[in-house]
């Protein structure tokens, strides 16, 4: 069995599901029913990722495992995903810089992942690869129509994209885990990315006639969440995921 | 001896329940029957339309409660995630069926990409061209929402993906 490969899966299915759960909170309050139902569709693809990748981890690691054993019988300190995805979603604009930031990763991170020499990585990266296609165009228009909007959305798609860049960073800081990836032609080469994320978040920026962040400046960025060191807000996610099976333990619907 | 033509002929059967006037064929989802020579067990396999369809559980089962009622039982469904679905697996007789039901068929090959601007829709009540998107995701993963700007109808347009 090859424990670093489960890994990184996890850190990859963690990334997808608490993404997801978190899009998956706007479901009833969005604030216009088409946005709505296009967070709703966003979050289902990214829990749809998930599950595929804890079912290959399952696979791999056997011994009873399934897709559940993961999301629900885990404690924050075993879950890898990036800081970013565990944010609140708070207004929807801060919603949005964080899907842009995310979503932008995740087409360049995927579009690279569809050569892994891992065959069924590169299975789910190019399924994943054309939804993602989907969330990225969502989350630049949003952000171009809210930076050039009215003065309220202008200021505040500014300083949601200001907040959230500092987590933007742990995106593409490899692990110890992504570095044997990597040098195992498994994962691609993250730092290779940042350069095509930036130039994309750089024509959206723009576009949107707003300015960089002054974070992206200093070069210093939020991390931990790849190695288990979390925000306090992904305890909370975890309580509200995991209650039922932590009640009963084993149940099924 | 079960032959993989009679396979296919009950997998006709089958329709996605979240548009039901689809064949899961016409939907072009059956990648494979695969059929063991020995025992007859009957191995079928899906891929998925999007990662998270919740329609794929039931279609699974589906498959199974109709080979079952064919008296088909040594039988698996298995999913398969590559190569990627995409709508040009959609057969033609599925796009009229589609079109006739209300949903506006994909209107190009998923590797010609046409931007959204560009695209036309006609709207599949009263044929007009003059439509326009109210937002790119639908009431399922696999359709965004138009409008026609004459007869004033909304519809669904099955997305090409």
């Amino acid at each position: 069995m090859n424990n670093s490969l489960v890994e990184y899966i996890m850190h990859l299915a963690d990334n997808s599901l608490i993404h997801g759960h978190r899009l998956s909170e706007w479901c009833g309050h969005g604030p216009i029913l088409e946005v709505d139902i296009a967070l709703s569709n966003i979050a289902l693809d990214n829990i749809g990722a998930a599950r595929s990748l804890y079912e290959y981890a399952a696979e791999i690691e056997g011994n009873g495992k399934t897709e559940d054993s993961y999301p629900y019988f885990r404690d924050v300190r075993q879950f890898k995903n990036s800081l970013l995805v565990e944010l609140p979603n708070g207004n929807f604009a801060d919603t949005i810089a964080k899907c842009l930031l995310f979503d932008a990763y995740q087409f360049y991170f995927y579009t690279a992942l569809k050569n892994s020499t891992d065959k069924r990585l590169a299975a789910i990266a190019e399924k994943s690869l054309k939804e993602v296609t989907y969330h990225l165009r969502f989350s630049t228009e949003w952000a171009v129509r809210l930076g050039d909007g009215t003065d309220e959305s202008k200021q505040k798609m500014q300083h949601a994209i200001a907040e959230h860049w500092e987590y933007a960073g742990e995106l593409f800081a490899p692990s110890n885990i992504e570095l044997e990836m990597i040098e195992q032609g498994i994962a691609p080469n993250m730092e290779a990315l940042k350069d095509v994320w930036q130039q994309k978040l750089a024509e959206t920026i723009e576009e949107a006639t707003l300015s960089f962040p002054l974070s992206n400046e200093k070069g210093w960025f939020q991390s931990g969440g790849k190695k288990g060191i979390h925000t306090e807000y992904l305890g909370f996610i975890l309580s509200d995921l995991q209650y039922m099976q932590k009640t009963y333990p084993n149940s099924e619907w | 001896m079960v032959s993989k033509e009679i396979i296919y002929s009950y997998l006709e059967n089958v329709s996605d329940p979240e548009v039901p006037v689809l064949s899961i064929l016409d939907l072009g989802i059956v990648r494979d029957v695969i059929i063991n020579e020995v025992n007859e067990a009957v191995e079928i396999l899906i891929t998925p339309t999007y990662s998270g369809c919740p329609a794929m559980q039931m279609i699974a089962m589906n498959v199974k409660i109709e080979m079952l009622a064919q008296g088909i039982k040594n039988v698996t469904v298995t999913e398969i995630l590559s190569p990627a679905w995409t709508t040009d697996w959609m057969t033609e007789n599925g796009k009229r069926k589609l079109n006739e039901y209300g949903i506006a068929p994909p209107q190009n090959k998923s590797n010609e990409y046409i931007s959204i601007e560009d695209l036309i829709v006609p709207c599949p009540i009263c044929h007009s061209k003059n439509t326009s998107v109210i937002s790119e995701f639908g009431s399922t993963a696999c359709k965004s929402l138009y409008r026609c700007n004459d007869c004033l109808e909304p519809f669904d347009y099955f997305k090409c993906h």
